[in-house]
């Protein structure tokens, strides 16, 4: 019985399961060839990297899964991080306050995407466009300079194992309890994406809303004949994809303790979201996937970068690696068109 | 008495309605500032258009994609990688080459989308970035060759008839596209394969040929806008595609051609093309700086789509 579920979960899940894989067997790799493999502190470096993309890849996630696209979630987190950069410092309650702040505005933005898109009635991809870009020229404002001030302490305890966010906060008996043992060398970054996954995606994913942006990305009038909420769930969609964007700003701002409303880097984030999504095996006619797997394809991305530091790569060569790499990786999505027995089913 | 504008012309009427607006109110502003009214002025207007000469290239390509319901993120650096191909073997095999390297990028692209049915969206990404790659792979550890032909200075900067050449080339490429558009089977079948490519399929379109084409058509534009944007800034360099890509979607979406396949005219788009490049002109006349720049222009596309981009409602 047992076998069969496992069985039937893969066929279902044939996308993510494979992303999964890939990246064990990537990561491990690199695990082995790197000479401190295996060990807390290249954890951390790695995790560090990859949380605030892994952040920008969820974001993307919603609206793909309605078949649209979102192309300001670059955008987004460079606003964000611009607002975290000048928020996030002074004492507990303000710091406090200014991560509340940043992660309403991302949401709010995220809000009004899905405004425009449910009662403007403007295709997802035009109008994020726009929007990404009202949404730099706001960074713009905000943080004319890139720099800022954010909590040394908060910097510190984020990007580091869980031992010394414990240290740095005098909690568990500065990070010596018995009960944090098993957990003292998890990167820290590691276990917000988690949580961040596991209190807001996992449930907003078995609610009817989440539901329904399933069945809004298989089939869009269905949803509706059937009394679905199609506005509703497109609209809490886009703003949770403003929310996680946020998330990532608001990170990115504590890694570097600073904002900088970098144009390039927004729209570079924008489209390396676009390939985790596909990778972690979301649809990009919408419908299939998840976030999680966003999050597995995001940490693909990365973990294909940290090769180039363990293997002796001319570095005017990565740029190639990387794109091939991607091209070749999305190129399997084509054994898709051998499986289909009518040839009608291609033209979807 | 009542104008009656057919749906498909309505975009285009107001497009074209707000340039005039955007030309009055810059007009204005000018006056108030200085006194002059050089936006008015043929000589600004000429000068204007031969800077939209390398938007509207792209977006005239751009737009046989979108028509089929795709979209071509690769347009940047097939744009540079053209350029600066074509400039590394110099010489009167320039242009041949720039061409070549935009023939080939769209066959790959087309390969990609129509047989492999990789969503276009992803696999033109992908596409870019390895064109990046290859362009940072070769130009690194030694500089290849960078500047513009004699042929290439000619055809961005000098003047014929008082117009400047630029303008020409683009003309030319927007009555080969018009054309193709609507006087041939070709171009029909761009339409019917956009909107709905089973049903084209079926009345015996061969519908990857179509994507293929459009696909091709799209390369060569960017790469014959990288030959011209060398011959105007007088040599090739990364990234020099990188503020193109964007645009053209608007201008093509602004025109009234829609984002989802099947619907538009060249004309809009050639309207949204200079809607666009006087709006940045206007902007930057005005001294508005960069944030404020950025968020008028995504206001602007907002609204105009509000206006006339909207969608049916879904009921069924």
């Amino acid at each position: 019985m047992r076998g069969t579920n496992l069985k039937r979960w893969l066929l279902q899940n044939v996308g993510f399961g494979t992303a999964l894989l890939l990246l064990a067997v990537l990561y491990i790799s690199y695990n082995m060839m790197h000479p401190r493999g295996f060990s807390s502190a290249v954890a951390v470096q790695n995790a560090n990297e990859t949380a605030a993309i892994a952040f920008v890849a969820m974001a993307q996630t919603l609206p793909v899964l309605l078949g649209g696209l979102d192309l300001s979630v670059g955008a987004v987190m460079t606003l964000t991080s611009c607002i975290a950069s000048h928020l996030v410092s002074g004492s507990p309650a303000q710091i406090l306050l200014g991560m509340v702040l940043t992660l309403l505005s991302g949401t709010a933005f995220g809000l009004m995407n899905g405004l425009i898109v449910v009662y403007g009635r403007i295709q997802p991809i035009i109008a994020t466009l726009a929007t990404g870009a009202v949404a730099v020229g706001l960074a713009l404002l905000v943080r004319p300079k890139p720099g800022g001030d954010v909590d040394g302490d908060l910097n510190w305890a984020l990007t580091n194992s869980v031992f010394d966010f414990a240290d740095t906060y005098g909690l568990a008996d500065g990070g010596n309890a018995w009960w944090l043992r098993p957990i003292a060398n998890v990167p820290v970054p590691v276990i917000l994406v988690a949580l961040i996954a596991i209190l807001v995606w996992v449930p907003f994913r078995r609610s009817v809303t989440g539901r329904t942006v399933y069945a809004i990305g298989s089939a869009e009038g269905p949803a509706f004949m059937s009394g679905l909420p199609i506005h509703r769930a497109k609209i809490a969609a886009f703003t949770m994809g403003g929310f996680f964007a946020a998330c990532g700003g608001l990170y990115l701002a504590i890694q570097t303790s600073s904002g900088n409303a970098d144009i390039q880097q927004a729209g570079a984030y924008t489209l390396n979201s676009i390939a985790a999504v596909v990778l972690g095996g979301t649809s990009l006619l919408g419908g299939i996937g998840s976030a999680i797997g966003s999050i597995v394809g995001a940490m693909i991305l990365r973990v294909i970068s940290f090769y180039f530091r363990i293997l002796d790569i001319d570095p005017l060569l990565q740029p190639l690696i990387e794109g091939v790499v991607l091209l070749v990786a999305v190129s399997f999505g084509a054994f898709r068109t051998l499986r289909v027995k009518n040839k009608l089913d291609l033209f979807r | 008495m009542r104008i009656s504008i057919s749906a498909e012309n309505r975009p285009i009427a107001i497009a074209s309605l707000f340039i005039v607006v955007i030309l009055l109110a810059g007009t204005a502003y000018t006056l108030s500032t200085t006194g002059t009214a050089p936006l008015l002025s043929p000589r600004y207007l000429l000068q204007l258009l031969q800077t939209g000469s390398f938007l509207g290239i792209c977006a005239a390509g751009m737009m046989m994609v979108i028509l089929l319901g795709h979209i071509d993120l690769s347009i940047p650096w097939t744009l540079t990688a053209a350029a600066m191909t074509a400039t590394a073997v110099g010489g009167d095999m320039a242009l041949p080459t720039a061409l070549a390297v935009g023939l080939a990028v769209g066959l790959l692209n087309g390969f990609g989308v129509a047989y492999l049915r990789i969503p276009s969206m992803i696999f033109t990404l992908g596409v870019d970035t390895v064109l990046r790659g290859l362009m940072v792979a070769q130009t690194g550890g030694f500089a290849p060759q960078d500047s513009a032909t004699p042929l290439m200075l000619f055809l961005a900067k000098d003047r014929l008839l008082g117009i400047p050449v630029a303008i020409f080339v683009w003309a030319a490429v927007s009555i080969v596209i018009a054309v193709i558009l609507t006087r041939t089977g070709f171009g029909r079948s761009i339409y019917a394969t956009g909107s709905r490519e089973g049903a084209a399929f079926l009345s015996g379109i061969r519908t990857r040929f179509v994507i293929v084409g459009a696909f091709v058509m799209s390369s060569l534009c960017a790469s014959l806008a990288g030959v011209l944007l060398t011959g105007y800034s007088a040599k090739a360099y990364q990234g020099m595609g990188n503020a193109f890509l964007l645009p053209a979607i608007a201008a093509v979406v602004l025109g009234g051609t829609h984002i989802l396949g099947g619907r538009g005219r060249y004309s809009g788009t050639l309207v949204g093309v200079i809607l666009i490049v006087l709006l940045n002109s206007v902007l930057s006349i005005m001294q508005m700086p960069e944030a404020g720049r950025q968020i008028i222009y995504g206001a602007v596309i907002i609204g105009m789509l509000l206006v006339y981009g909207r969608n049916q409602r879904v009921t069924s």
